[in-house]
């Protein structure tokens, strides 16, 4: 059986759910597709004559884009849909604007949408797949893919390697999904950052909660920054942005803690100065931005298999995929 | 003329408020519940067999939302009645958020035109605490409890100033009309949607936290005792909160309170799909405050049971998460729920869970209803505490199917409803040849 035949959903709504082999499906998948980057001739014909949709009722620059790559890539063409272009502001609900674009033809809804728990909503609405782009603090489940995926080609193995999030984890559905996607692979996940933000209940989630930087940034592997959203609902958690640079800002000294060859990464948008250092954020131990070019493979690989998911369930061939060599990933 | 007479017996004769529990006869002469019938009643009177039944005074439910007027597609005063009929309900206590609010006496004087109409069971109104539920100027409180409010709450608003609801605390007193709150600091549950915990946080929802309801409970207590008002506090979630009006209660402090069935069966857990039936504010709390919840109504903390009946309609519960209003139904379902948690798995007697579903209700706020005294209206209730149903969407009298429990199989059924001796809902075998 090819390990595309062993993925069974049509949807992809978060990690939680997940098994660590799914992942590893993902990751292995992915990277069959990032090498098909390098090729000068980049498309594939995988979603020739398939619709996606990306419906996105949040900003968006990263995802949006690399899914929309990703779409183009495999030959998909692809429709956005932006909350203030629909008619969502004439006051027309979800249901009926997903079960619209459904009986439009659309192979494939990709969906932003600042309230948790849409995605999963409207899946059981509609029976076309459903990629989740990030809902509320819920799960954002390509980025957490993408980072993994990342740190998945430098690591043998995520088994004992200590990975410390940083930053606003109470609104972060990064958060939520890297810490289930760290985890189910086997690594050490430490929460860190102001106590209105990182409550110790999240260590109900199988991680450490620390407060205290130092400890959560000695020996770690691979530290992830999240932006702090003080313009919007934390503000009423921190005093201000100065006060949180000065107590959880990563800088050079605090960099230092880290093992050697650790890894520093941000999902973006970067707040320079805030959350990061703005020349560590440059730096050679960033990966940054070789995680916004993972993000293509991650999503070209998770369109790639929910399409094949579907067309099986619906009893139809499914997608052809690219060449890929014996042990992957 | 005639008098009407009606007989029922064979059925266990529960009546807490005077200490009846017995296989025997219930008699009612026109409407009002007679210690025996005579010869002449017993010939004309209607028998009615209640054999393997429970025969309980007429249900009480102080807490409803019937949206009449303004929000009829949810529920009127018609549909909302039928459904405490079903569900075994002959008095209901209705909050005043309707559109427009009950801030008026004309608004009330409305309510009570459509009650006299439509209700098929008892129905009385509330008042506001202030103009429009806004918390800012007191509402005509003396002239709405004239216009016959029972209480006046704010119910959903929670009054945030202190020295308002001080004042309101202390001006109702004097007509001794007691204020009802739902206790809620605004501040500390700004866009809140569910119980800050464990599942606020692996869901990634706007979490609530128990301290925002023990804090306004504690200011109620203080003001309570400050101005010797009395309060009731409604729908109360928090273990801690009811540790606050135990120790409150056991100092004389004039407050009561009540839980809702979906508080006492349900936790925070049950929202792990996203499930707006679930959704309702105050939330679902965890599993410790269900026990901390089921122990202060078995100690007395807790006087009573109140359903909180909030009825939504299926497109407006049909929305992300976020979006969809809170409040469930609950009139329908509250017997054989309560019934399940407390009484089907021995943490308390028959007796005591039809306590808290009428006398003790009706005394948090003096109503006259939810006893079988000779002369009290012969406002009955017939249930079979053991026969399992299938809640169905449906089936439901109510205009509004928002119900938790909908696909599970409840123990319990109303039989039938009788109002000032007339059959209003379901029926008995007749023993009439």
């Amino acid at each position: 059986m090819s390990p595309a035949n062993s993925w069974n959903r049509k949807d992809l709504i978060s990690i939680e759910s997940l098994s660590r082999d799914e992942l590893e499906l993902i990751f292995a998948t992915a990277s069959a597709f990032k090498k098909t980057m390098q090729r000068s001739q980049k498309k594939l014909r995988s979603l020739q004559g398939k619709t996606v949709v990306n419906l996105f009722f949040e900003p968006s620059t990263r995802t949006r884009m690399a899914f929309d790559v990703a779409a183009t890539r495999l030959s998909a063409d692809v429709v956005t849909i932006t909350s203030s272009g629909s008619s969502m502001a004439k006051g027309e609900s979800l249901r009926d604007t997903v079960r619209n674009i459904e009986a439009l033809k659309a192979d494939i809804l990709i969906i932003r949408h600042s309230a948790a728990g849409s995605p999963l909503y409207i899946s059981r609405l509609i029976s076309i797949p459903v990629i989740n782009a990030g809902d509320g603090a819920h799960e954002h489940p390509t980025q957490a893919l993408l980072d993994c995926l990342t740190l998945n080609e430098r690591w043998e193995s995520f088994e004992g390697k200590k990975v410390t999030i940083l930053g606003d984890i109470l609104f972060s559905r990064v958060a939520r999904s890297n810490i289930w996607a760290l985890t189910k692979m086997g690594a050490h996940v430490t929460l860190a950052g102001p106590a209105t933000l990182v409550p110790d209940q999240f260590a109900e989630l199988g991680v450490d909660v620390v407060h205290d930087l130092r400890r959560a940034l000695t020996d770690a592997d691979a530290v992830m920054l999240l932006r702090i959203q003080h313009e919007r609902q934390t503000s009423t958690h921190f005093p201000s942005l100065g006060e949180y640079t000065s107590m959880f800002g990563l800088n050079w000294e605090r960099a230092s803690l880290l093992k050697p060859g650790a890894l520093i990464m941000h999902p973006g948008p970067i707040n320079r100065g805030v959350e990061i250092d703005s020349k560590l954020a440059d730096s050679g131990r960033s990966v940054i931005l070789e995680q916004v070019t993972n993000g293509i493979a991650v999503r070209m690989a998770v369109l790639f298999l929910c399409s094949g998911a579907a067309s099986r369930l619906a009893g139809v061939k499914g997608p052809r995929g690219p060449r890929r060599s014996a042990h992957s990933g | 003329m005639m008098s009407s007479c009606i007989q029922i017996s064979g059925g266990r004769v529960v009546d807490p408020a005077n200490g009846r529990d017995e296989v025997g006869e219930l008699c009612a002469v026109d409407g009002v519940v007679s210690e025996s019938l005579n010869e002449q009643q017993k010939e004309s009177a209607s028998k009615l067999d209640a054999t393997g039944l429970v025969v309980a005074p007429g249900l009480v439910d102080i807490h409803v939302h019937f949206r009449e007027p303004g929000q009829t597609h949810k529920e009127t005063i018609a549909t909302g009645s039928r459904a405490a009929a079903a569900g075994g309900f002959t008095t209901v206590v209705g909050m005043p958020n309707t559109t427009p609010p009950a801030d008026n006496v004309s608004t009330v004087q409305h309510i009570k035109d459509i009650i006299e109409r439509d209700a098929l069971v008892k129905v009385y109104p509330t008042g506001t605490i202030t103009l429009g539920q806004e918390g800012q100027h007191l509402a005509p409180i003396g002239s709405l409890q004239r216009a016959g409010v029972v209480a006046i709450t704010d119910d959903g608003f929670c009054v945030q100033n202190n020295e308002i609801m001080r004042r309101a605390v202390e001006y109702a007193n004097m007509f001794d009309l007691v204020v009802m709150d739902h206790c809620q600091d605004m501040d500390m549950t700004e866009g809140a949607v569910i119980n800050e915990g464990h599942w606020s946080l692996r869901l990634g929802l706007r979490g609530w936290p128990s301290a925002a309801e023990e804090i306004v409970v504690s200011r109620n207590v203080i003001l309570s005792n400050l101005t010797g008002g009395r309060i009731h506090l409604q729908h109360i979630t928090s273990g801690n909160a009811v540790d606050i009006i135990r120790r409150a209660k056991s100092r004389g402090v004039r407050v009561s309170a009540e839980v809702t069935p979906h508080h006492l069966h349900l936790t925070d857990q049950c929202l792990s799909s996203y499930n707006t039936n679930f959704k309702m504010n105050p939330p679902l709390r965890s599993e410790s405050d269900r026990q901390m919840l089921i122990e202060g109504l078995l100690d007395g903390t807790i006087d009573c049971i109140g359903t909180d009946h909030a009825p939504h309609s299926d497109y407006e519960k049909d929305q992300e998460f976020d979006r969809a209003p809170n409040g469930v139904t609950g009139l329908e379902t509250a017997l054989a729920v309560c019934l399940e948690v407390l009484y089907q798995n021995g943490r308390c007697t028959l007796n005591e869970v039809i306590a808290w579903l009428t006398c003790k209700a009706a005394e948090t706020l003096r109503l006259k209803a939810g006893r079988l005294s000779p002369g009290d209206p012969a406002d009955i209730t017939v249930f079979d505490p053991d026969e399992p149903w299938v809640v169905e969407a449906d089936q439901f009298q109510s205009r509004s199917a928002n119900s938790p429990w909908i696909g599970e199989t409840l123990k319990g059924k109303v039989k039938c409803t009788l109002v000032d001796g007339k059959v209003v809902w379901g029926c008995l075998p007749s023993l009439n040849g």
